[in-house]
């Protein structure tokens, strides 16, 4: 099964050296898991102050800045995994870096048929 | 074949249901990956046992039969339902395909493990955990259920019916947990079972008699779990559930009042339970991995050995309520401490630490907290102080029980 891991932490929550250490842990972790078949994709999300918004209302396009929701964690990152089933998804997410300072929610990925497969 | 043979092998067909039905669902479960088919599935096989068996005879092993019959019907109603959606004619064959061992196996006792674990997985919402064991672990109705917990059956469905979803849909495995996650996975079962067993003895709601039933059913699991996982917890809840079942009888006056541990009758207490009890906290002491059911399970059995209230030993009751505070601190079971420490060194004592725990603010809404401020004071002869938390008590206090006890208690003020 597909599983989206979805990094939620506080935008301050790690100085400079800490962030290098959490790539430098998190693309180990990365290869880890692609030598066992499970790695789908990863990448982390530059700061929400970079989001931008698009929406299509009454068929007018509308760009905005943000969104910028008061929130005391904001989505930092993901990963895409394969795994067997949610109790490996739980043991991936808990070897996720971020994990011991920020939240990693689980969600499994409704699997759509027709989709276009990677070659 | 007779009248009466016929109506003899129907006894024993409903005998059977009782015993077995709920193995025989545990297995289909894993042999057809779905609760929904496995519950449909176990009702065939039931129903051509009713029609079989009189006929041809009960067989040698109900339960392996019953298990067969039940992964035949799955897989006629996958083919037949194939004409609608092809990827059912796949699911059938692959459950086809698995070989009969996988029936005959002996695993079929872990089966009933691995249906406790998936309903009371962490990845459920906790009032879906115990409502999902009760129906497919206990095999209680939704009705059943639904007037235990004082909700509506459409409610309590509804619960059941999204939890198998997600089930399904986030892929929980149908797995005893490895070794590693077992003591986290561990404490999820008994947490369930536990608030199960306390709904029927604490009286919040339903009628006296679902209560029971309750409590009777959070014995049953935690048996169930000893007999197959006999860690340390394990014993200890057990211990704790059946020391406190042990005292039903002795906690309620005629006239449904709440007697406290000190006034109540102790040749009412259930000395089988209390036997039995003893034995399991023994057992789980001997382990020297100490939990908080254990050591809760260690704080009844010293009530429970106590012939009368002033023969309780004090000094062993506060050295548990230490080791409990420093593994799982909380100003819940402070408060107890507290308590204990005033029956040991006298109500100042308690009262200090009591005023202490309300002044960091936990508590400060709980009934329970200004209750006990509120005895310690009364038998200090502190009468106005007594009856201020007692008052501050009964207007925090929602249960009638408790409430009419905290009336009785104010009334007997001088």
């Amino acid at each position: 099964m597909k599983y989206m891991l979805l990094i939620y932490m506080n935008e301050g929550a790690m100085n400079q050296a800490e962030r290098e250490q959490c790539f430098g842990d998190s693309t180990k972790l990365c290869h880890d898991l692609a030598a066992q078949g499970k790695f789908i994709g990863a990448g982390p999300l530059h700061p929400v102050a970079t989001a931008t918004s698009v929406r299509i209302r009454n068929g007018q396009r509308l760009v905005t800045s943000g969104p910028f929701a008061e929130t005391h964690e904001q989505l930092g990152g993901y990963y895409l995994i394969d795994a067997k089933d949610l109790d490996e998804a739980i043991a991936i997410a808990a070897r996720v870096p971020p994990v011991s300072k920020g939240t990693v929610e689980i969600r499994p990925v409704f699997e759509l048929a027709g989709l276009p497969t990677k070659t | 074949m007779t009248a009466a043979a016929a109506a003899d092998s129907r006894a024993t067909v409903d005998a059977v249901y009782r015993t077995e039905s709920r193995r025989v669902l545990a297995t289909l479960i894993r042999l057809l990956g779905d609760f929904d088919l496995a519950e449909e599935a176990m009702h065939e096989a039931f129903a051509s046992a009713v029609e079989q068996w009189p006929r041809e005879g009960v067989p040698a092993n109900p339960r392996a039969w019953l298990v067969s019959a039940g992964r035949f019907r799955a897989i006629d109603t996958l083919r037949r339902r194939a004409r609608f959606d092809a990827s059912l004619a796949d699911l059938a064959s692959r459950i086809d395909a698995d070989s009969q061992a996988a029936v005959d196996s002996d695993g079929v006792e872990d089966d009933r493990l691995r249906l406790i674990f998936t309903c009371c997985h962490p990845a459920l919402a906790p009032e879906a955990q115990v409502a999902l064991t009760l129906r497919e672990v206990c095999g209680l109705t939704t009705e059943e259920i639904a007037r235990a917990f004082l909700t509506t059956p459409s409610t309590l469905a509804q619960r059941i019916v999204r939890a198998k979803a997600k089930i399904k849909s986030a892929g929980i495995p149908y797995e005893v947990p490895s070794r590693a996650e077992l003591p986290e996975r561990l404490d999820s079962v008994l947490r369930v079972i536990y608030l199960v067993f306390n709904e029927g003895y604490a009286a919040s709601s339903g009628t006296s008699v679902t209560r029971k039933e309750l409590s009777g059913e959070a014995i049953r699991l935690g048996r169930l779990i000893a007999e197959l996982l006999a860690e340390p917890e394990v014993l200890g809840l057990l211990g704790l559930m059946l020391l406190q079942e042990s005292r039903r009888v002795a906690r309620t006056s005629p006239a449904g009042e709440l007697i406290l541990l000190e006034n109540q009758d102790r040749t009412l207490w259930n000395r089988e339970q209390i036997a039995e009890g003893l034995a399991l906290v023994q057992r789980a002491f001997a382990s020297r991995r100490l939990g908080a059911f254990t050591l809760q399970a260690a704080i009844a059995s010293v009530h429970a050995e106590a012939e009368s209230a002033a023969q309780t030993d004090w000094w062993r009751i506060v050295g548990f309520y230490d080791v409990l505070a420093e593994l799982e601190p909380s100003p819940v079971v402070a408060l107890n401490r507290a308590v204990a420490v005033a029956m040991r060194d006298g109500p100042h004592a308690g009262l200090a630490l009591i005023d202490a725990i309300l002044a960091d603010g936990d508590l400060a809404e709980y009934h329970l907290a200004h209750a006990a401020r509120a005895d310690l004071c009364r038998r200090m002869g502190s009468t106005a102080e007594a009856r201020a938390s007692y008052q501050r008590a009964l207007a925090l206090a929602r249960q009638e029980p408790e409430r009419q006890f905290l009336q009785r208690r104010l009334a007997e003020l001088p």
